[in-house]
């Protein structure tokens, strides 16, 4: 398969009050259809701005932003993202949230059945049938964030941004939603970019791992390929030599060759 | 002989205690719950009398203060003169005599159909222009020195110019309303609108949703509670400004009932009508409010 997102010389420079920001700078990356990748670096890095630049809610200053063969002109249902803080509408249901998206991008030629079937379907596949007619507000942090992976795979994206999608909620959830997630990308075998700043959750889920350098004007310092199996599963992996070993080389450029840029 | 009497009398025993047992259990259980729920009820007591005693108190003390203030008589009626006179007055509020002589219940209701009237043409126009103006912000800059110019004004200084306009008194006073519930409506509206969370707005663009959706699915139920509040001001200040409004246009309603009953030198129906103007907007208030925490989503 050949590349499927193509970023080719992509900058972001933004105006501030004190004048002209370089928040991105050369950024070069190819992603495969069908392939897992994680972009890792310390906070203010630029990594979340990269994701924007491949959502569409930002254009880029310099360079171009290529999916399925075409420039990127802005953010689309192709493109789904899961927010970082789940952003569902806290006046609808989380039923209603996951329909909002599909009524979007299936409703010109389904019927309303075949649109709730959908959405149940994906509910179903996040594990939220039991309370999919549930408020935000009256369900946990993991399940809103169920029902925001949800939201965007109902579209069913040709690319899945997720802007780490796993950031605010505790370990065990978090662990319990990475499996989750693994499952549901080998299903639909969804080309996906996530942003994190966790190592091991970026060894686990990736294919490759884009490390990028501290901003400002930050770029990809190195991308390390995860050559692990898969199905893959976090027990078995824990004492794998090749799972440390990646492991042990993100940490080696987070912490030696990219200082965190309040500790240099 | 032992072992016949050791085994009767268990026997015997036996037989009784369940009728005993089975007796006081019962009460015991209703003396075991009765403290609880008294406790319970107690509590309860306690916490309405806490909310309810002190206001009660407050009033009375006012009442109180106003009987010793009038107990030599002089000009102002005292509590039970008033208390008398509004017994009266609410023993027949709907008689009409002509149209300057009718009863308070008819100058309530024509006081609040033209705080109605004038406050829903101020929100028909005033909560989209609201809308606009927190959209586009080349339509705010434009009119926001504008409103910033015109809020302050006291709304009756418009009262001439909509007498000039309409060349009647009735729709000059509903016209004034219109004039001073439109601002907190604009302004709270557009507002709301500005601090829609840019995450709802990039959900709506990622969604790639249409601008009616955008409108009424995240815009409309993000703005909702400060349009609310933007509806409270106003119908608040509405009810202030139709008094003195009716004061000077005269006709029907509680404003030109206060001054007539001035002309009269009925006093205690004066006071009457500062209890039932504030009564009245206090009701308005309590509706909106109720509203706004009925409608309240939590995020």
């Amino acid at each position: 398969m050949g590349k499927y997102v193509s970023i080719e010389n992509a900058g972001m420079t933004f105006d501030s009050k004190k004048g002209k920001f370089v928040a991105l700078r050369d950024i070069n990356l190819a992603i495969r259809q069908g392939e897992f990748v994680s972009l890792i670096g310390h906070s203010g890095c630029g990594k979340s701005t990269l994701l924007n630049l491949i959502a569409g809610l930002t254009l880029p200053t310099a360079g171009a932003l290529i999916c399925a063969g075409r420039e990127i002109p802005g953010p689309g249902p192709e493109r789904a993202v899961v927010f970082q803080n789940h952003s569902l509408l806290p006046w609808l249901t989380c039923f209603d949230n996951v329909m909002l998206a599909v009524e979007r991008v299936f409703g010109r030629n389904e019927g309303k059945t075949e649109l709730k079937a959908r959405t149940q379907n994906v509910l179903e596949m996040v594990g939220l049938a039991h309370a999919m007619h549930k408020y935000p507000g009256e369900v946990s942090g993991g399940m809103k964030q169920r029902v925001g992976i949800a939201r965007a795979l109902a579209m069913e994206p040709k690319v899945l941004l997720m802007d780490e999608p796993f950031g605010a909620l505790d370990a065990l959830t978090r662990a319990r939603l990475q499996d989750e997630l693994m499952a549901i990308c080998a299903k639909t075998q969804a080309t996906t970019v996530m942003v994190t700043h966790d190592v091991d959750e970026a060894v686990l889920l990736s294919d490759r791992i884009v490390m990028m350098t501290n901003g400002p004007a930050a770029t990809i310092g190195d991308i390390l390929t995860v050559d692990l199996p898969r199905p893959r599963d976090r027990l078995a992996l824990a004492h794998d030599a090749r799972y440390m070993d990646c492991r042990s080389k993100v940490i080696e450029f987070l912490y030696a060759k990219q200082q965190h840029p309040l500790a240099a | 002989m032992t072992a016949i009497t050791v085994n009767a009398m268990p026997s015997i025993t036996a037989s009784e205690t369940p009728r005993r047992i089975a007796k006081p259990t019962p009460r015991q259980i209703e003396i075991a719950a009765a403290p609880s729920s008294a406790t319970e009820h107690a509590a309860a007591m306690r916490a309405f009398f806490a909310a309810v005693l002190p206001p009660i108190l407050g009033l009375l003390l006012v009442i109180g203060l106003w009987h010793i203030a009038t107990i030599k008589g002089g000009a102002i009626p005292s509590p039970t003169q008033t208390w008398e006179a509004a017994a009266k007055l609410f023993a027949d509020p709907f008689y009409s005599n002509g149209p300057n002589d009718q009863g308070i219940g008819w100058n309530i209701l024509s006081s609040l159909q033209r705080v109605g009237i004038g406050f829903g043409i101020a929100a028909l126009v005033g909560i989209p222009a609201g809308f606009l103006l927190g959209r586009f912000s080349l339509l705010s800059s434009l009119v926001n020195p504008l409103i910033s110019l015109l809020r302050p004004v006291s709304p009756l200084a418009w009262l001439p110019i909509g007498l000039l306009v309409f060349k009647r008194a009735d729709p000059a006073a509903t016209w004034t309303i219109f004039i001073c519930s439109i601002w907190p409506m604009i302004m709270n509206t557009a507002q709301g609108v500005q601090r829609v969370p840019q995450d709802y707005l990039n959900v709506a663009r990622v969604l790639n949703l249409s601008e009616w959706k955008i409108v009424t699915k995240i815009l409309f139920p993000s703005v909702l509670p400060y349009m609310l509040t933007g509806i409270r001001l106003s119908i608040g200040t509405a009810w202030l400004v139709i008094v003195a409004a009716e004061m000077l246009t005269g006709g029907v309603g509680i404003g030109f009932w206060v001054w007539d009953e001035w002309n009269n030198l009925k006093v205690e129906h004066i006071i009457i009508a500062i209890f039932v103007i504030g009564i009245v907007g206090l009701i308005l208030e309590q509706i909106l409010l109720f509203l706004a925490k009925r409608l309240h989503t939590e995020s």
